[in-house]
């Protein structure tokens, strides 16, 4: 055939179908995907110092671990309130003259993914120690350590911040271990992460691939949640295994008042909106886990319970119904409050 | 619900009874047919009257028959003849089978596991005595059939008694004929062998017991230009050190899994290391390598020289520089924000680009030179995958699609076309090349692989985005990219056939060949590891697999078993044509078993921990769970690269040896030299005599 013999007719075809090809599949869809976007209202740009710190988050390639996307699949639901939809990327542009838009979606989450983390974990403490080394806070970590980010000092400045590192966790000896700027422009962008809520009116996208509710045996008793596992998803990372807390950075719950109180309200008004009751003591401020995380009454109590009877903590139980009372009535409060 | 075969299982305990009585039902059977059978051939010979005659049994007698047949009719023993066929036939018919007349059946109401464990036990001595009765049965059956025999002998032995002459005769001969033997000179007559056309090669004077199995040298070829083959040899030598290095990189990110406080220096960290192994592992052995084996595929398949080998040190040049450029700047935290293989920055990447350029230049005016009529296949697979990754990495670095989503789906498009175009594309194109080239036979269908190109073009194309599934990125473009996965199974299918078809001929030759083992394990990993590619990419097995580190293990298994399996295979192939010198074959073959075994203790604990790890996510368990429940798997993988960086040493080592060889000069070459000098000294003797 002439095609196959005439090199210029042979390769010529070669790339016009791979070009064609290419245009349809890739650089038409970006370039409408491009055009026919735009940030949600309720969606802030990243400030100065966030930007720095998504820089950061580039060029020590955060992305091989971690994430950027909630999939509107059903096992996805812990990273996000909603699936992602292409407006939440709409702010995402070209960096610079030498560098491209960044691609922070990832492909692989050997770490949690980051969508959301500034609502998850919204304490600078916790993120600084954790960059420090993060088997100081998640001691089955293997995320690297970040110590260059940090500058030992023998007299902080006021205006610095000391990051509090057992002895044992350190490289060196003496000094005060002060975030960078870079460490805290890092810190400042994973703070802005956070899903925007979107407009009156428009539907949220559907989760999909639901877990099969199991079905419940025996009338209307309903399954016990696993209340540890919960705690390791929400709880764990501050408040540590052993409800120990870690010392100067998050309080104990192991012996706590507040846990061990019969009295629930305090407990479920601290998880669901938050406590700064003991920041004088050099407790950093604990953020609504509860509202943050879209807990139901039942993975609260559930929660709760689990704290009110480890690690030697002998309380009262709550149940679900008493729970969501209080959760209504703590949310009526801060309604009230605003 | 209870397990089927338990004690508590009425339903398994009535299947076992089923089971038994299907099973003497069968034995009750087939005994009941032989002895039908034996009992209408006992009539049948009755009615028959006499056996068959003599002259079909002396077809039959063999040559030990005959001699003493023969021996009987000389001393007229005949008595003896009867003892002797006795002993030879009889043994002839072994009997088998076991068989049994009774059974039992069982109904459903009996659903009590009291009464049925009563009623196995009661069929336990049942079956027994069943049994015993089947072999004193057969035993009869045996006797009557015994019987039957010797009295054919008996009537045998009276017509051998009153033979003739004739057949007597007629048996001698068929002695003769029985006894006749090959002199072992038929073929090669009695003059003394002579290899006049120079056409035996590695003949071994040393009988001593090989400790490896003893394969084949590289056979000589039509001599390569000495310019050429230092151009090519310096692509693969670079290749080489890029691979170690790349993998060296590699085998520590992995042992970082297990000690994540291995060290504190930013330029050594996870992140910044892991984009080095792959650009590195890509750009500089993969790639180097096989544009090295192109420059000597190009011209030899149009039958003239390469157009340019200037060209080709620039792009020798330009390539290195870009990885030593790029390994730079990406340990000191500069990329290309984020996008896999497109990590490095633009100024990088068009300096390898650059090098692509003149060499598609280079083979492109080649081409055109050429003078065979035809363009062989192997140059529409590498000439194209050159023009493709122009485009590819064109369109990847433009900056005019690339705001919110637009990057992703470039992205999706980049990093896969980057895969399947460059790599897979272009080593097919060598293999197209070098396996016909080493089984000496040629491609079995030039036609399927014509097949495969195209359908590879119009379905690769498509597939990139499936590295979004369920992403905000379109939910139809995803559709087209999970379809045109689908669709690979027909490029796949096309190039394993015709590979395995062009093999399976010659399947001999790959247990005395060091480089048709590297070709046959790049084949079979082509079939498996591209057909998982397709696995991978539906909805369904997405939803376990995706962000997990089965993708890791599929990376390798195509990456490293395809493509560099294939590589390794041309290089051995070619590299001791150019030089004249060849790799200890010990550790060739330890190369290629420490690369094997490596990458399987890497992959298949990886993808199974993987898997699970999946599934926990999908129960809801806890993030840090799945973390901790892959230790384990982390620790056969670091093991699995182990294996495998250390054969990337010996591979390194047999390169050394193959361009520099064994450092201990030849024998013969020693002696020629000694020649020589004495030949001059003797010129020079005479000249000052003069």
């Amino acid at each position: 055939m002439e095609l196959f013999n005439n090199h210029k007719k042979l390769f010529r075809a070669a790339a016009v179908l791979f070009a064609t090809l290419t245009v349809f599949v890739a650089v038409l869809p970006a370039l409408h995907n491009q055009e026919n976007n735009a940030p949600l209202p309720q969606s802030e740009p990243l400030s100065a110092s966030a930007v720095r710190g998504k820089a950061v988050y580039i060029a020590n390639g955060c992305v091989a671990c971690h994430t950027q996307q909630v999939r509107n699949v059903d096992m996805d639901k812990v990273w996000g309130t909603r699936p992602g939809i292409a407006a939440d990327y709409a702010r995402n542009h070209r960096i610079d003259t030498w560098r491209n838009t960044a691609t922070l979606m990832g492909t692989e989450r050997t770490g949690p993914d980051l969508t959301n983390i500034g609502l998850r974990q919204p304490a600078i403490d916790w993120h600084l120690t954790h960059l420090y080394n993060p088997r100081i806070v998640v001691q089955q970590s293997i995320m690297p350590a970040y110590p260059w980010l940090f500058i030992i000092k023998e007299n902080p400045a006021k205006e610095d911040v000391v990051v509090n590192v057992p002895a044992e966790a350190r490289d060196e000896e003496g000094g005060k271990i002060v975030a960078s700027a870079e460490a805290l422009d890092l810190v400042a962008y994973l703070q802005s992460l956070k899903q925007v809520a979107l407009p009156d009116g428009r539907a949220t996208p559907e989760f999909l691939y639901k877990k099969q509710q199991a079905v419940t045996t025996g009338g209307s008793k309903t399954i016990e949640l696993d209340g540890a596992a919960l705690y390791t998803a929400n709880c764990q990372g501050c408040h540590q295994q052993n409800g120990e807390g870690l010392k100067g950075a998050f309080p104990a719950l192991k012996g706590s008042s507040v846990v061990l109180d019969n009295n629930p309200e305090l407990m479920v008004d601290i998880i669901m909106n938050g406590y700064t009751g003991r920041m004088q003591e050099g407790f950093g401020p604990m953020p609504p886990v509860g509202t943050n995380n879209n807990l139901t009454p039942e993975e609260v109590a559930a929660i709760m319970n689990h704290e009110k009877t480890s690690w030697g903590n002998n309380a009262k139980k709550v149940t679900p119904d008493q729970v969501k009372l209080l959760v209504e009535k703590v949310q009526s409060l801060t309604k009230d409050k605003k | 619900m209870k397990a089927f075969f338990s004690i508590h299982s009425s339903a398994g305990l009535l299947a076992c009874l089923l089971l038994l009585f299907i099973v003497m039902l069968g034995a009750s059977l087939i005994l009941a047919i032989r002895v039908k059978q034996l009992l209408a051939a006992s009539r049948k010979s009755r009615q028959d009257g006499h056996c068959k005659p003599l002259r079909a049994y002396l077809q039959q007698f063999d040559r030990s028959q005959l001699t003493q047949l023969l021996s009987f009719r000389k001393n007229n023993q005949k008595a003896a003849l009867l003892a002797a066929l006795l002993l030879s036939q009889a043994l002839l018919q072994p009997l088998n089978g076991l068989a049994q007349p009774t059974a039992k059946s069982v109904h459903s109401m009996w659903s009590e596991t009291g009464v049925l464990i009563t009623l196995v036990l009661i069929a336990i001595p049942v079956c027994v005595g069943v049994l015993i009765l089947a072999a004193r049965v057969l035993r009869v059956i045996r006797q009557q059939r015994y019987k039957l025999v010797r009295d054919e002998a008996e009537q045998l032995v009276e017509q051998l008694a009153a033979a003739d002459e004739d057949i007597v005769t007629s048996l001698v001969k068929r002695k003769q004929a029985l006894e006749y033997q090959l002199t072992n000179y038929e073929l090669a007559g009695r003059e003394q062998a002579d290899d006049e056309k120079g056409l035996l090669g590695n003949v071994q004077n040393n009988d001593s017991l090989p400790f490896v199995p003893l394969k084949k040298k590289a056979v000589q070829r039509p001599p390569v230009s000495g310019e050429l083959s230092k151009l090519v040899l310096w692509f693969l030598g670079c290749a080489s050190f890029w691979l170690v290095f790349g993998t060296s990189v590699g085998e520590y990110i992995g042992v970082k899994f297990m000690a994540p406080d291995a060290d504190h220096v930013s330029w050594l960290s996870f992140g910044r290391l892991r984009p080095v192994h792959t650009n590195v592992v890509f750009w500089g052995w993969a790639s180097m390598a096989m544009l090295g084996l192109a420059y000597y595929v190009v011209p030899r398949v149009g039958n003239n020289t390469i157009a340019s080998i200037r060209k080709g040190w620039w792009s020798l040049i330009l390539i290195n520089a870009a990885l030593v450029l790029g390994t730079l700047t990406l340990m000191a935290g500069i990329n290309n924000a984020g996008g896999e293989y497109r990590e490095w920055i633009w100024p990088v990447m068009a300096l390898f680009a650059l090098g692509l350029l003149i060499s598609l230049g280079n083979f492109l005016q080649t081409i055109a030179r050429r003078t065979t009529k035809e363009i062989y296949i192997s140059n529409w697979y590498i000439v194209s995958a050159l023009i493709f990754t122009a485009i590819i990495v064109t369109v990847g670095y433009l900056p005019f699609w690339q705001d919110g989503l637009g990057e992703t789906i470039v992205q999706g498009y980049y990093m896969h076309q980057a895969v399947g175009m460059w790599f897979m594309l272009f080593t097919l194109g060598l293999v197209y090349y070098f396996l016909p080239q080493q089984l000496n036979r040629p491609i079995y269908s030039y036609s399927l692989g014509i097949l495969a190109f195209w359908a590879q073009i119009v379905f690769y194309t498509l597939i990139g985005t499936h590295h979004f599934v369920f992403s905000s990125i379109p939910w139809w473009l995803q559709t087209v990219a999970i379809v045109g996965s689908a669709g690979m199974i027909i490029p796949v299918v096309a190039g394993t056939t015709n590979f395995l078809m062009t093999f399976s001929a010659s399947r001999h030759k790959i247990s005395s060949s060091y480089t048709l083992p590297f070709f046959l394990v790049g084949v079979i990993f082509y079939f498996t590891g591209s057909l998982q590619g397709t696995a991978e990419a539906f909805r369904s097995t997405n939803l376990i697999w995706h962000f997990t580190d089965f993708t890791v293990a599929h990376s390798h298994i195509t990456m490293y078993g395809i493509i560099s399996f294939l590589l390794w295979a041309c290089i051995y192939a070619i590299v001791p044509r150019l030089t004249g010198k060849e790799a200890p074959q010990i550790t060739v073959g330890t190369h290629f078993w420490l690369a094997l075994a490596g990458l399987l203790v890497y992959t298949v604990p990886l993808m199974y921990g993987a898997t699970l790890k999946g599934l926990m996510w999908k129960e809801g368990k806890p993030f840090i769970d799945g973390v901790v429940f892959m230790a384990p798997y982390w620790l056969w993988r670091a093991i699995g690269g182990s294996l495998m960086w250390l054969s990337h040493l010996f591979f390194a080592w047999n390169m050394y040896k193959m361009l520099s060889g064994s450092g201990v000069p030849d024998v013969k070459d020693l002696a020629l030299e000694q020649l020589k000098t004495q030949h001059k000294n003797n010129e020079q003797n005479i000249l000052s005599a003069e």
